[in-house]
């Protein structure tokens, strides 16, 4: 019972990804493959946790596949489930089953949005035993010595729902991400967009900017990610006061107020 | 069509009505004849508006009513109307003398140069202006207003005038407050209030001496503004070209200029940059400073830095030591449980970050790391601000700091007890410790009194006794009837058929489809079944009457009924908090915690519960407006806020019959617009009159037995949440 359209060679990453280190991030990784440990990433959103990633299987050579948490995502959606292809029933694994199989890594990213019953199948695979539970075709896989499991969280979104239970946690070596500094964040903008210097340096004070407004009526500063969509407009000759409001502002709130004073704040900067 | 004007008489007698002059004597013939002479559409606006103002005081609106014309000269209606809300905050917060020079002194408010002007009104513009100030970096500023027409600040908040309306289009006068803000922002950031201005003033001419650093600091100032916000250095210099275009002002004229202006505009000048160009120049021809830049205030501000050193100081050693305990007890190796408690200053070091290029950059927070015993010390994100505001004050960490408070050396009580003095909250700065302010609705008015009524949030003892259980025995048959009709409520997990997606097959499905191939029509892919789970997302706070007026089988009532509802809703398993409220007079409204939301629900609850006493009055308004600011703070699909009440909003004070009644609604409304759902139960023989109008017709309920309520709530439940 194996799946046929699998071909892990089509997730294997043949150009390095562009990846700024932040700290020692990459060397912890590494050790914690070589020890076959999962890994948890903390993190805001659109602090390179992705890219991270993409950047890791690049460097261990390993398939890397991901899946994007969403709260309907269920086990079968992770291990596998029935198809009927031609008048019969036929078992097609599912990402995470793929994963152990052929030795890859799997990224389940945002996993606390994911319904409750899926961090269940992830638990034997994060201990010692690193095993699947087939249950619907009574099988149990062992993970190859290959097979990594990262998974992502985001701590700021604070709401008791969407906690990570502490059984999950404990299970995983963590890794702390967050915005790079100044000097970093504007050397990732430039790399990724060719714009220069003077421009990402304001686009990077903006950001912190909004950062700073997180609590006091923003629920969350411009991630490094907003900040490369809008350099990739000002790139493209949108006047930068419009590609913040555009990429940055209208992606962190509708509160009419707040985007008059977002604007300007960024009007102030250009 | 237009109207007629309304002849002398007409307004004479609209007037007498308004100053109530049987009573007060005012003349309302002298207002009357210069509101004759108006357009029917100026003589309602300003008929109208001197009603409103006669809601608060007589005198203030026979004021009013004699300037209103002059002030409809030279500002729109709008404008008009702010102004004359400004005197009535003026009255409520600082009574009937600055009020009335807030009306008499028009000039001094808004600048008479031109024709009716479309200012910018500052209360209006405060809910951009806050974000904008708070997104400039360094110590989070607060902004409120100043009874002159100059702004200020005090390093603390930045003080700025109710209007602003030296240019005819709006768009330039709220440039104004935004450039005030930046300026005043760079005079704290830059470290205009770093040097003794004592000695700067100890000579002959203090205010010549002054005007002088000023002038001279703003050039220095403003090219820190040039590097950090460039986009809003050019609106400056906008704003000061149409300045002196408008006012035909001079430019300044000084001595040694090029010298001079190579000093203070290099990247790296200091404030000690401007006291050396201070002693370069004798006698400089100070203009009026440039309509955002403001007026320094030295006394003020080294008041409140002194106070502010001082605490922070304390405040940052503190937290220095308990950093450093914390990180001996993570380090020891054995297991004993000894306390690590500090006796001698534990030392902590700056961390030197090798590539500090941005010199020029001359506080930036981010880049200050500490260490300890030669280990980054990870900092929580009351101390980085503690250090922030710090580094704002001296542009470094002083090294004396860095020394952990030794045991005893600060008594922390001395600043708590600061804080919560009343007359600071009164001052409207101290909002977040002790006390929480809230506006009030005046329907006369038509306005809100500004940060009105005091809130303070308070805990309630547990009474430990048998209420709870003979509750729950008393109601016992009730109890299972409201178990049953929540456990409906609750919606089952439902398994849903024919899903292209799901966990299993749906074999029915499958059959079909089967045949249908068989028989040669195409195969549907809804083949599965998948499981739904009702995922509830609800929070409900209900906020219990805790007035004098339901001594007695009332606040039995309420308790029972409170006993019986949390253990139903533990069915359904939605957040819930409660709270009751009490008090006396708009200073004192006391609201006692007896469930919050992260609270489990237990024995301490059920306990509290019990000890539910009738207190003193009932304000309605101001505890709605808390209990939103709450429901804004926490994510869910459904908020409900159930009051349980005996009646009417009635408080010692004015809070009585109409007024009561509509700042309730107007409360209500509010928490409208924030997406809560409110409903009033109240326990009382005669259904009121008045509910409908505060609550609207479906969202109350009048009951006089304990046994109803449940049920009630169980009905509202029903509605809102399925
Ligand atoms: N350290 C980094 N190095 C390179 N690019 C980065 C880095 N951090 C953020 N980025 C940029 O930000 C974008 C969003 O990052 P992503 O990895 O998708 O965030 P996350 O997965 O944390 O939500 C990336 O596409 C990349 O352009
Ligand atoms: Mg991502």
């Amino acid at each position: 019972m194996q799946s046929k359209s699998f071909k892990p060679e089509e997730y294997y990453i043949e150009d390095e990804p562009y990846y700024q280190p932040i700290g020692d991030e990459i060397a912890i990784f590494e050790a914690a493959y070589n020890q076959k440990l999962p890994v948890l990433l903390k993190g805001p959103t659109g602090c390179g946790k992705t890219r991270f990633m993409e950047h890791m299987a690049w460097r261990l050579q390993r398939p890397l596949i991901t899946v994007s948490c969403h709260d309907d995502l269920t086990a079968s959606d992770l291990v596998g489930r029935f198809l009927i292809s031609g008048g019969e029933t036929v078992w097609v694994d599912g990402p995470l089953a793929r994963s152990v199989r052929h030795g890859a890594i799997c990224y389940l990213d945002e996993v606390v949005e994911a319904r409750k019953d899926t961090t269940v199948v992830i638990h034997p695979l994060a201990d010692d035993r690193r095993v699947l539970p087939m249950e619907k075709i009574g099988e149990l896989i062992e993970a190859t010595p290959e097979f990594c499991l990262a998974i992502s969280y985001n701590p700021g979104y604070q709401s008791v729902m969407k906690d990570l239970k502490q059984s999950t946690r404990q299970r995983f070596v963590a890794l702390e991400f967050d915005y790079p500094d100044a000097a970093l964040e504007t050397e990732i903008i430039m790399t990724e967009t060719g714009i220069d210097i003077a421009t990402a340096n304001q686009l990077v004070k903006f950001a912190h900017m909004t950062r700073d407004l997180k609590g006091s009526g923003l629920d969350e500063g411009a991630s490094t990610r907003l900040l490369v969509h809008a350099a990739k407009l000002i790139h493209e000759n949108i006047p930068p006061v419009t590609a913040c409001t555009t990429a940055i502002s209208q992606a962190l709130t509708d509160d009419a107020d707040m985007l008059v004073a977002m604007n300007e704040l960024s009007s102030s900067l250009f | 069509m237009k109207s007629k004007p309304l002849t002398l008489q007409e307004i004479v007698d609209f007037l007498d009505i308004c100053f109530e002059v049987e009573f007060t004597f005012i003349k309302s013939e002298l207002a009357a004849e210069l509101i004759v002479q108006q357009t029917r559409s100026d003589q309602d606006f300003i008929l109208n508006l001197t009603r409103r103002v006669a809601a608060t005081n007589k005198e203030l609106a026979f004021q009013f009513a004699m300037n209103a014309i002059r002030a409809l000269d030279h500002m729109d209606q709008h404008m008009v109307e702010a102004w004359a809300m400004s005197a009535t905050d003026n009255y409520d917060s600082k009574g009937l003398n600055p009020a009335m020079s807030v009306i008499r002194d028009l000039d001094n408010y808004v600048d008479t140069a031109h024709i009716r002007t479309c200012g910018a009104v500052l209360a209006e513009e405060i809910p951009v202006l806050l974000p904008f100030a708070h997104g400039l970096s360094g110590r989070k500023l607060k902004i409120a207003e100043t009874e002159g027409k100059h702004s200020y600040t005090d390093t603390e908040t930045i003080f700025l005038p109710a209007f602003t309306s030296l240019f005819e289009e709006s768009k330039d006068n709220f440039l104004i407050y935004k450039a005030s803000i930046a300026f005043l922002w760079a005079q704290i950031h830059f470290g205009t209030f770093r040097i003794p201005f004592e000695k700067l003033l100890d000579c002959d001419a203090p205010d010549k001496q002054l005007n002088k650093f000023f002038t001279l600091e703003s050039i220095r100032l403003e090219t820190c503004i040039k590097r950090e916000l460039p986009g809003l250095y050019r609106d400056m210099q906008t704003l000061k070209q149409k300045e002196e275009k408008q006012l035909q002002r001079q430019r300044i004229e000084i001595e040694n200029w090029r010298y001079i202006k190579h000093k203070l505009t290099a990247d790296n000048a200091g404030i000690h940059d401007t006291l050396h160009c201070l002693a370069l120049v004798d006698e400089i021809q100070c203009p009026p400073p440039y309509c955002y830049q403001g007026i320094l205030k030295p006394d003020l501000a080294g008041a409140v830095m002194q106070k502010r050193i001082e605490k922070e100081k304390a405040y940052f050693r503190i937290a220095l030591k308990e950093l450093a305990s914390e990180n001996m007890k993570n380090n020891a190796t054995d297991n004993t449980e000894a306390e690590f408690e500090m006796d001698s200053g534990a030392k902590f070091d700056i961390r030197n970050k090798a590539d500090r290029q941005n010199d020029t950059q001359q506080v930036n927070s981010g880049v200050i790391e500490l260490e300890f015993e030669g280990d980054l010390v990870a900092l929580p994100d009351h101390v980085k601000e503690l250090m922030t505001s710090i580094i704002v004050d001296f542009g470094e960490i002083p090294p004396e700091y860095l020394y952990a408070a030794g045991p005893g050396e600060y008594d922390l009580k001395k600043y708590e007890e600061e804080l919560r003095n009343p007359n600071d909250v009164w001052q409207g700065t101290y909002h977040e410790e002790g006390a929480e302010l809230y506006n009030e609705w005046n329907f006369k008015r038509q306005h809100y009194h500004k940060n009105w009524c005091v809130l303070r949030e308070l805990e309630l003892e547990p009474e430990y006794d048998d209420f709870v259980e003979n509750t729950l025995h008393k109601h016992k048959a009730l109890l299972k009837n409201l178990r049953h009709s929540f456990e409906i409520l609750r919606g089952e997990d439902k398994l849903l058929k024919k899903q292209v997606h799901g966990d299993n097959i749906d074999i029915d499905a499958l059959v079909e489809a089967y045949g249908d191939v068989k028989s040669g029509m195409e195969m549907t892919d809804r083949l599965f079944t998948k499981m739904h789970k009702v995922e509830r997302n609800v929070a409900v706070i209900f906020m219990v009457d805790m007035s004098g007026s339901t001594r007695g089988w009332i606040n039995q009532a309420e308790r029972e009924s409170l006993i019986l509802l949390a253990e139903v809703i533990q069915i359904l398993g939605d957040r819930f908090a409660i709270y009751g409220f009490s008090g006396m007079t708009r200073q004192r409204c006391e609201l006692y915690k007896i469930k919050t939301f992260d609270e489990e629900y237990n024995d301490e609850i059920r306990a509290r519960i019990s000890n539910i006493q009738p207190q003193n009055y009932t304000r309605m308004g101001v505890f709605i407006r808390h209990m939103t600011r709450l429901f804004n703070n926490i994510e869910a699909s459904t908020k409900l806020l159930v009051t349980l009440s005996d009646g009417k909003p009635d408080d010692y004070d004015t809070y009585r019959g109409e007024y009561g009644v509509e700042d309730t609604r107007q409360a209500l409304y509010e928490a409208h617009c924030d997406g809560i759902h409110s409903y009033c139960i109240t326990i009382d023989e005669k259904a009121r009159d008045y509910l409908p109008h505060m609550y609207g017709a479906a969202n109350y309920s009048v009951i006089d037995d304990v046994a109803q309520l449940p049920l009630k709530v169980s009905d509202i439940y029903r509605r809102l949440t399925t």
